[in-house]
């Protein structure tokens, strides 16, 4: 190592002198149990640059108290990417990654009651030529299964290091440390490990490209071979490499002609190109599962099976979802509630500490009403985040995340999704942010974006009080059929209108990105299930509402503090004199209300509901205490008898009609269910999709849909004669 | 000799020998990357309650594939 070579013990960077170490694995390998296990607390969860890809860096320090980087890279099943989390794997262990360039260790993790498949990416990556350390994890849930593994066997024919773990129970870890350490300190080898069996003819053929790869990206031999061998026999693996040109054109025709060449060689001698590399590994995972692992072969239904019958069972399949379901959304309307309220006393209390200390004026509204406020809007999703995290990281380690995508598949695909989107969705007709955050388990990029962009139309439980408040004044208790009221239905409209529209905007994202890529097929795992562990939930909850704090927090807390000042300046000259509701009039947001009024005239709405337009950004149920401030009334809310009173008092000044029907209210509701009145959703999908293009298009897209459907409502009314 | 049918035929719990995946339509390199090679044996466990996707075991694990992925794989019935 040179001698000017500072390692960083930043977590945020990884230099090429840093001890970077890499864990890999198959998705369901428990990879992250592992990296929890070597790494304790000292981890930092952030996206790779430019891509809604998780990014997971730890660290652990050596006997010499040397810092040890390791990265959680993204699971994966092969060498050849499918998605943009695959990618990133794939480019920084074949070296290609901007990300991190100097991989010093592998450690790979497999599930050892799973090792057939597992057997597939585990050769691939031996193949490359680093240091590789196997971690056999689950070894306790291969042993139950009757499988027994030699892995002394499995280390001679792999020929890298292999150690037994279970890092749920923490056991082998220590070995696994000291492993690390120890081969951190030796010299690198260059060697690749195991070699695909292939015919002379087809080592011959793919020559020429291993040498191009060996010569254009400085790979080993043996790797460079083995990248030939995956060029030759699949497009995408190809592409994948056309793409690492670093803009040098000559090089990307090079190699393609090499790849056709390659190919032409090989169907002159009639010889199957087409995933040669795959059906060779196969014969070599055969080869070397037969060798070190005896598979219980008179194992009856395992367990898992047996739970399936009734899980995913035709009928009581779906019950139980429902069921499991119904538990979220109580703790979330309801558990998180407790806590909600907690906050919100705590918040009003701070107000109250800080109204005695600091003298009246600006600084004292903006402290009260801007700051404390803004850290309250923060704080309040923290309950519901916690909640449905601790719900959802169960079902997710339980293994019961994936029954239920295969159970609701068939039904997604209407909208172009697969079940993957099943909970996010659902989970939105709570709280669109925690909604957007559990998107996370969609392993197809496009499908987890598109799977954002509509879960805001899901009517989330901050439009109730806009739709109580408008329900209860303006539509009249009559009975429809004799059965139904009429403020259900309504209200049960307002959500299959919310419902339609996110159907709609699916299949219109879906047309408008498919065009690149070709239907992707719905290949999933069905993970045994097994028992998730409390320590794990736990974390997982807190990363969660840690995440939402540090990342969407920030924007929540400056968009507060700018609605705060549109409804406050300019202040009036007198303000103790001036009542509330004149001096939201005459605030920017005020005046921004009354030159709104021209735009939004067609929909119905005046200036006054112009200005609650504006200040329920900050959260839609604020539309209800805009109300309640303009109109007067103290201490408004949506269940109060003189808001509504006043709203339907509400005159026209100039004509003298009321301000206020019910074809106004309709249009107001079908506002909020389509617009994105809400800054927090804008936070988050911020922070999900590591741009700022989505949330902009989202606002964008949703409030022009709210204008056409509120536009549709209101003159399709007067038309009919509704008004 | 028995005769050849597409995975999807199968009922539940049948066993089969994969003989061939069928390159036409789907990405038939990402269900051979998960183990679905000609020769391999594969069991039918059940379909989801829809009717579409289905659960298959191969190779030790559990497997859920699209009845339109499930087209193109040819099996021999055990």
């Amino acid at each position: 190592m040179a001698s000017n070579c500072h390692a960083s013990t930043n977590l945020d960077d990884a230099t090429a002198c840093d001890n970077n170490v890499v864990l890999v694995g198959n998705p369901n390998s428990g990879k992250t149990t592992v990296f929890n296990a070597l790494t304790g607390l000292r981890q930092k969860v952030g996206n790779y640059p430019g891509v809604t890809v998780e990014k997971k860096t730890g660290s652990m320090t050596d006997n010499h108290g040397r810092v040890i980087k390791l990265h959680d890279l993204p699971g994966l099943y092969s060498l050849i990417p499918k998605s943009l989390d695959d990618k990133i794997s794939v480019d920084i262990l074949t070296g290609r990654s901007p990300h991190l360039k100097s991989v010093k260790l592998i450690v790979l993790v497999a599930d050892a009651s799973n090792l057939n498949r597992s057997l597939y990416l585990i050769t691939q990556i031996t193949e490359l030529g680093a240091p590789v350390v196997l971690a056999l994890n689950m070894m306790d849930a291969a042993e139950s299964k009757g499988t027994r593994i030699n892995t002394k066997e499995m280390a001679n024919e792999l020929g890298v290091e292999v150690l037994p773990v279970v890092a749920k129970k923490g056991q082998g870890i220590a070995e696994l440390r000291s492993k690390i350490i120890e081969l951190l300190a030796q010299e690198k080898d260059k060697q690749a490990h195991t070699a695909l069996p292939v015919t002379d003819a087809v080592q011959q053929a793919a020559q020429p490209v291993g040498e191009y790869i060996q010569r254009v990206h400085g790979l080993s031999v043996q790797a460079s071979l083995a990248e030939a061998y995956r060029i030759i026999s699949n497009d995408n693996a190809l592409q994948g490499w056309l793409s690492h040109t670093n803009g040098r054109k000559q090089d990307a025709t090079e190699l393609s002609s090499l790849a056709t060449d390659a190919r032409a060689q090989l169907d002159a001698q009639s010889v199957t190109w087409q995933m040669l590399e795959t059906n060779s590994r196969y014969r070599l995972v055969d080869h070397i599962f037969q060798k070190a692992v005896q598979p219980n072969l008179k194992q009856g239904r395992s367990h898992s099976e047996k739970v399936d019958i009734v899980l995913t069972h035709r009928l009581v399949g779906p019950l139980i979802f429902v069921a499991i379901l119904a538990l979220i959304f109580q703790s979330i309307f309801l558990w998180a509630e407790i806590p909600t309220q907690a906050i919100e006393s705590v918040m009003v209390w701070l107000g109250q500490q800080a109204a005695l200390i600091l003298p009246e004026g600006i600084l004292q509204d903006l402290i009260l009403d801007g700051a404390i406020a803004g850290v309250g809007a923060v704080l309040v999703f923290m309950p519901q985040i916690m909640f449905l995290f601790f719900f959802l990281s169960l079902l997710e380690d339980s293994g019961y995340m994936a029954r239920a995508a295969f159970i609701f598949d068939r039904f997604m695909r209407a909208a172009g999704l697969s079940g993957r989107s099943v909970i996010p969705l659902l989970s939105s007709f709570a709280c669109a942010i925690p909604g957007i955050m559990a998107t996370r388990t969609i392993q197809s990029s496009r499908d987890r974006i598109i799977t954002i962009m509509i879960a805001p139309f899901m009517s989330c439980s901050a439009r109730l009080p806009v739709y109580a408040l408008m329900i209860g004044a303006f539509i009249p208790p009559y009975y429809v059929l004799g059965i139904f009221s009429l403020p259900a239905l309504t209200l049960l409209s307002m959500y299959m209108i919310g419902i339609l529209a996110a159907l709609g905007t699916a299949v219109l994202l879906k047309k408008l990105t498919g065009r690149q890529t070709k239907e992707s097929s719905f290949v999933m795992e069905l993970p045994p299930y097994r028992l998730p562990s409390l320590r794990w939930t736990s974390l997982q909850m807190w990363e969660r509402a840690k995440i939402f704090v540090t990342d969407a927090g920030k924007i929540i807390f400056a968009m507060s503090i700018v609605l705060w000042a549109l409804a406050y300046f300019p202040r009036p000259d007198n303000p103790n004199e001036v009542s509330g509701s004149t001096a939201i009039r005459q605030s920017y947001a005020g005046r921004l209300g009354q030159a709104m009024e021209p735009v939004i005239r067609p929909l119905g709405f005046d200036w006054k509901m112009g200005i609650g337009l504006i200040t329920s950004f900050a959260a839609r149920e604020v539309m209800v205490s805009t109300m309640a401030t303009i109109y007067n009334v103290e201490g408004g809310n949506e269940t109060s008898v003189t808001l509504r009173e006043a709203l339907k008092r509400d005159r026209d000044p100039i004509t003298g009609q009321a301000v206020y029907t019910p074809l106004v209210a309709l249009s107001l509701m079908v506002f909020f269910v389509l617009a994105c009145q809400c800054m927090s959703t804008v936070a988050i999908v911020k922070r999900e999709t590591n741009s700022w293009r989505w949330p902009v298009t989202m606002i964008v897209y949703m409030t022009v849909m709210a204008y056409i459907g509120s536009f549709i409502v209101y003159q399709g009314g007067k038309i009919l004669g509704l008004g | 000799m028995n005769t050849m049918l597409s995975l999807e035929k199968l009922n539940p719990g049948d066993n089969a020998i994969i003989n061939e995946i069928k390159s036409n339509g789907v990405d038939h390199g990402v269900l051979m990357e998960m183990g679905l090679i000609s020769g391999t044996s594969v069991q039918l466990i059940k379909f989801a309650p829809l009717g579409d996707p289905l659960e298959i075991k191969v190779r030790g694990y559990h497997l859920s594939i699209r009845k339109s992925d499930a087209k193109s794989i040819l099996v021999e019935k055990q």
